[in-house]
């Protein structure tokens, strides 16, 4: 690990201020960044700490939620208005990781958690895209079981590891951050990229622009959702696929529908094809077999992930079915 | 508990220990353990010691064209550098790198050693070093160049009996397929670590090893010192499975960076420096033909197993080896191949060859057993071997017939279909499997010193370890057992190099081992203290015969007059307050090529598969062993039940992925390498037989490390396809095969 200096800040303002120091970065929990700073993927020459900030709080505001950047995904996912409103959200973070793990990380530093490819976290191997633009990338020939059927270019196929984003995207949230230029707000849609010419940007944050809060909408799934989680054993493993599924029902009629994947792409992948889809629609294994073909139309797998397109459609009508049902993970 | 003839104790109760009798009731070291007083070998507090990192080849295969170690060498904190341009010469550079020359042999060997003042600084200037290769084309695709695959150069232990081919002939049924397991690394909690210190030409270790002994005599060869200048310490080792049981190049380089940088240098590898540098399982493939008659009679079994080896030197992981033995059948032909790959060297892993070996085998019984309509017990019963049918030879104690029906009761085994995906419960296919469980049983000649003390304990020392399996527990147990006493009164000391040698821990021989050295020395004593007693005039027991008298809670009586008596410590006190004490060395059985030993078991499986995920719950898992006198029910059961979980992470979870163009590992990490974790293990019920084996040891035990984990994969490969119909030969079972297949 580099040597580096370390500050903690007090205020949002006082954090944006010090990150905006060449090469530094700001600190949550610390799970995914202090790693890639073992392994040499990170170099910061400096952390902000911002765990300290008054970033803690979950709150309703107006019919929404609003979540603290600050709060640990333990505390989130245990909340009581995340569970009883958003239990989507408390699902899929609970899915996550390890007890410890999420003892520790924070609804912000989630949202930027890196990719788990292995040649973005080993430097030793020299060609990756996200590590170094325009080295190449070594996964598309290498070990590429857990990467991206969706959305990837030949630049890149890594995916976003989070489940906590999953179920955002399905929830439709928005993000707040600050910077040096004021506050302003991201659709969880277009907090993340797709990684085009361009993998070595996760997302659409500045560099000196801090996550300040994550913004629900009004419940609309808190009776009809569930995160089915598919992966290579019982718990702390990453997603091979994951659906967030979430029905509005009018009685047997699906008023509105929210439907995300995880595993499968650099982003949270957010089929609003297939919520139109089942809008309208009787739950019915047709109506979700439909949706589950529109979500990964256009899915082009390489050498050994192939499965992960059926799988995803599987999972994507097991997770609906158990939605309408009303069963909860 | 079952009680056939050969169970009968041959002996008088008094001058025969029947070990067990007097238990533990919790581990002898667990207090030490859970509060954090028991210290493993990178624990040791040594004065000014200096922190070594080691440095690894990232190229497969080529030579190291130069180091340019200017920029690290002005790094802070930064004692020595020692590359193989600058390392001392070693009288016996051996087969592991110890930076004796330039080449490189796979990705990650070891190439150079940073020592510093602190951990962090010696890693950062590691990472200052400028390292000019010159590569070389690298094997490292295995599928690619298996039909190149060679014989071992000293031999594969193959088998042969009967006509193959007239057998092959007769057959009405027969099973041609490939079975093939990954490469995995044993990844023990304690990371392999060395602390080494200089004073003069002597040299102090404390190192994570199976075997201090072997730890001794390596380093005393390599630095051209007597054994006895070398002192290695190791009272606890926190798993080893295989991987400690060998010395690696760190311990050797420890001790050189002591020497070079002058100072104590601690040496612990990180987690992911442990894929590579202190060996793997070897991946197989097991091409296997069963070919039997209607009846269900096995009439060929020919087994043939390729196995990677590295470029360093030959290593087999035997998988068609416990074929040879296991079933009876007219003809049998067995071999063992090698494909040379650019990797680390392969080793020892918990049942080596026998884990990997049943998998193929066992999973080829019960596609058998279908094709003939015959339940894979029956059909197991069908070819049951008497005898050892290698060489003819009588086994010293078989029960695993009472294994099957003790196993299959507790399960439920009559409860299956035998066809395919007939039992569903919602989204979740169930599914019954089985199979057979084998481990050779072997021991050694182990010293061992007993010393009855004054104050009325009991001191018992042997040059063994205990990687946590309970050494100091039965070895507790045996001296109680032999002197009649409260086993709460012994006290052990094991790991180190100065207490009698007994030799290193592996192939489940530790306890057949060192319980008998332990008894021998402990029976010594005993008539030391006797003959003590007897000419002591002032003793109740003066003059009395030897054979009459005996030991019983820290007293000596006469047998036939229990009330002469006297405590152990009036005894001593009276003859100068000092201990009595006998050094004692086990004998093997001297009859010991007149009969075969194993250790035997019967493992079921019930799993239940996901519809539409694919994912596979093991829900129970039940085995009966029968593994001679279970010594200690806690540490033995454990023993047993952590074999099973491994055999569900190696159906399931295991695997070490290499890169096809780089030959590193990729998922060098607990995260990406997958060993099941609480979530995955649920019912596990096993359960011991307990009959000793007295003609193997004196003890009647046999060893218990390593046979839990065979059989163990191939009953949960049949339990998914008796619930899928699916049938998968290729481990890990993961959910895109079951898709796939």
């Amino acid at each position: 690990m580099n040597p580096f200096n370390y500050q903690r800040a007090t205020a949002p303002d006082e954090a944006v201020h010090a990150v905006s120091a060449r090469g530094a970065k700001f600190l949550g929990g610390g799970t995914n960044l202090v790693d890639l700073m073992k392994s040499n993927v990170e170099q910061p020459t400096a952390l902000i700490d911002v765990t300290h900030l008054d970033l803690t709080h979950v709150i309703t505001s107006g019919n929404g939620t609003t979540i603290g950047a600050g709060v640990r995904n333990s505390d989130l996912a245990n909340h009581e208005i995340i569970r009883t409103k958003y239990p989507l959200l408390s699902q899929a973070l609970l899915s996550g990781a390890s007890p410890q793990l999420r003892n520790m990380a924070t609804t912000g530093g989630n949202l930027l958690q890196r990719t788990r490819c292995y040649y973005f976290m080993d430097t030793v191997f020299p060609a990756c895209n996200k590590r170094t633009p325009g080295s190449g990338c070594a996964a598309i020939k290498g070990f590429n079981r857990n990467h991206a059927i969706l959305g990837a270019s030949d630049e890149c196929i890594a995916t976003n590891p989070s489940d906590m984003n999953v179920a955002l995207a399905a929830l439709n949230a928005t993000i707040h951050v600050t910077g040096p230029k004021g506050q302003r707000t991201i659709a969880i849609a277009d907090f993340h990229r797709l990684p085009g010419t361009t993998p070595q940007l996760d997302t659409n944050l500045q560099p000196d622009e801090l996550i300040t809060a994550v913004e629900l909408p009004a419940p609309k799934f808190a009776k009809h959702s569930y995160y089915l989680k598919v992966r290579d054993r019982q718990s702390y493993a990453f997603a091979l696929v994951s659906v967030a599924a979430g029905l509005a029902m009018n009685g047997n009629t699906i008023q509105s529908a929210g439907l995300a994947l995880g595993g499968v792409a650099h982003k949270p992948w957010r089929s609003l094809e297939a919520e139109k889809s089942l809008v309208g629609a009787t739950p019915s294994p047709a109506a979700f077999k439909k949706a589950a073909d529109l979500a990964v139309a256009g899915a082009k797998p390489t050498e050994h992930n192939a499965f992960k397109i059926e799988l995803a459609k599987q999972s994507i009508v097991r997770a609906l079915t158990l939605a309408a049902q009303g069963v909860q993970a | 508990m079952i009680a056939p003839q050969d169970h009968q104790d041959p002996q008088d109760h008094q001058t025969h220990a029947k070990l067990g009798r007097r238990q533990l009731s919790h581990r002898y070291d667990g207090l030490a353990k859970v509060t954090g007083r028991a210290k493993y070998a990178a624990e040791f507090p040594v004065e000014n010691i200096a922190y070594a990192y080691v440095v690894q080849a990232t190229i497969p295969s080529g030579t190291i064209a130069s180091i340019d170690q200017a920029a690290a060498t002005r790094a802070a904190g930064v004692h020595s550098i020692i590359t193989p341009f600058n390392a001392p010469k070693l009288t016996v550079p051996g087969n592991v790198n110890i930076l004796q020359d330039t080449n490189v042999f796979f990705s990650g060997q070891p190439i150079a050693v940073v020592v510093a003042r602190s951990l962090p600084e010696a890693e950062q200037a590691a990472k200052l070093l400028r390292i000019e290769y010159k590569a070389q084309p690298a094997k490292l695709d295995f599928n690619a160049v298996l039909k190149d695959a060679r014989a071992p150069k000293r031999g594969g232990g193959d088998s042969h009996r009967g006509d193959p081919q007239a057998s092959l002939a007769k057959a009405t049924v027969v099973i041609d397929q490939t079975y093939s397991t990954p490469i995995q690394n044993h990844n023990p909690m304690e990371p392999h670590a060395t602390v080494a210190s200089w004073e003069g030409d002597k040299l102090n270790v404390y190192d994570a090893t199976q075997g201090i002994s072997g730890a001794q005599s390596s380093l005393a060869r390599a630095f051209s010192i007597p054994p006895a200048n070398v002192h290695v310490q190791c009272p606890f080792t926190g798993g080893g499975f295989g991987s400690k049981g060998y010395v690696w190049s760190h311990t050797i380089l420890a001790a050189m960076a002591a020497k070079v940088a002058q100072r104590p240098v601690k040496l612990v590898l990180g987690r992911n420096q442990m894929f590579g540098p202190v060996g793997s399982r070897p991946n197989t493939s097991q091409h296997i033909k069963l070919a039997a008659s209607s009846d269900g009679k096995l009439l060929l079994q020919q087994h043939d197993s390729t196995c990677y080896t590295s470029l360093i030197s030959d290593w087999i992981e035997s998988a068609a080896g416990a074929t040879a033995l296991l079933y009876d059948s007219e003809s049998l032909t067995t071999s063992h191949s090698l494909v040379d790959l650019n990797l680390g060297m392969g080793t020892w892993m918990r049942a080596p060859g026998e884990a990997t070996g049943s998998v193929g085998l066992e999973i080829a019984l019960d596609e058998l057993a279908e094709k003939l309509n015959i339940d894979p017990i029956q059909l197991r019963l069908i070819n049951y071997a008497e005898k050892d049918p290698r060489q003819g030879l009588p086994w010293s104690s078989k029960h695993l017939r009472e294994c099957y029906t003790q196993a299959a009761d507790r399960f439920g085994w009559s409860k299956r279909t035998a066809q395919t995906g007939q039992h569903r419960e919602g989204n979740k296919l169930i599914g019954y499997g089985m199979a057979t469980a084998n481990y050779g049983a072997g021991r050694r000649p182990s010293s061992a010193i007993v010393r009855i003390l004054p104050n009325g304990r009991v001191f018992v020392g042997v040059g063994t370890q205990d990687l946590g399996t309970g050494t100091y527990t039965i070895l507790a147990q045996t001296a109680a057992d032999t002197l009649f006493l409260d086993p709460a009164l012994v006290d052990v000391k094991l790991g180190d190099s100065t207490l009698p040698p007994s030799g290193g821990s592996g192939g489940s021989t530790t306890a057949a081992s060192v319980c008998p050295g332990v008894y021998d020395a402990a029976v010594k004593a005993k008539l030391k203290l006797v003959q003590l007693a007897i000419a002591d005039t002032q003793s109740p027991l003066h003059g009395a015969a030897e054979e009459d008298v005996q030991t019983k809670d820290g007293k000596l009586f006469l047998k036939s007059n229990p009330q002469r008596s006297e405590t152990f410590t009036t005894l001593l006190g009276r003859n100068g307050d000092t201990p009595v004490e006998a050094i004692a060395t086990s004998e093997l059985a001297k009859d010991r090529d007149t009969f075969s030993s194993h250790s035997w078991g019967a493992i079921f499986a019930e799993v239940a598969v996901d519809a539409d995920t694919h994912m596979v719950q093991v829900c129970r898992m039940v085995g009966t062993y029968d593994i001679g006198t279970l010594i200690n029910q806690t540490t033995g059961i454990n023993q047993l039940v952590g074999g099973v979980v491994w055999g569900v992470s190696m159906a399931l979870h295991e695997e070490t992925l290499i890169d096809p163009t780089f030959g590193r590992t990729v998922n060098e990490n607990f995260a990406d390498y997958h060993v099941p974790v609480n979530a995955d293990i649920h019912q596990i019920d096993v359960t011991a037989l307990d009959i000793p084996d007295y003609k193997f040891n004196p003890l009647g035990s046999r060893g218990i490390g390593e046979i839990g984990i065979t059989g163990a994969a191939a009953a949960i490969a049949n339990a998914i396809y008796n619930a899928t119909g699916k049938r998968v030969r290729d481990l890990p079972i993961t959910l895109d095969k079951i898709m796939n297949a």
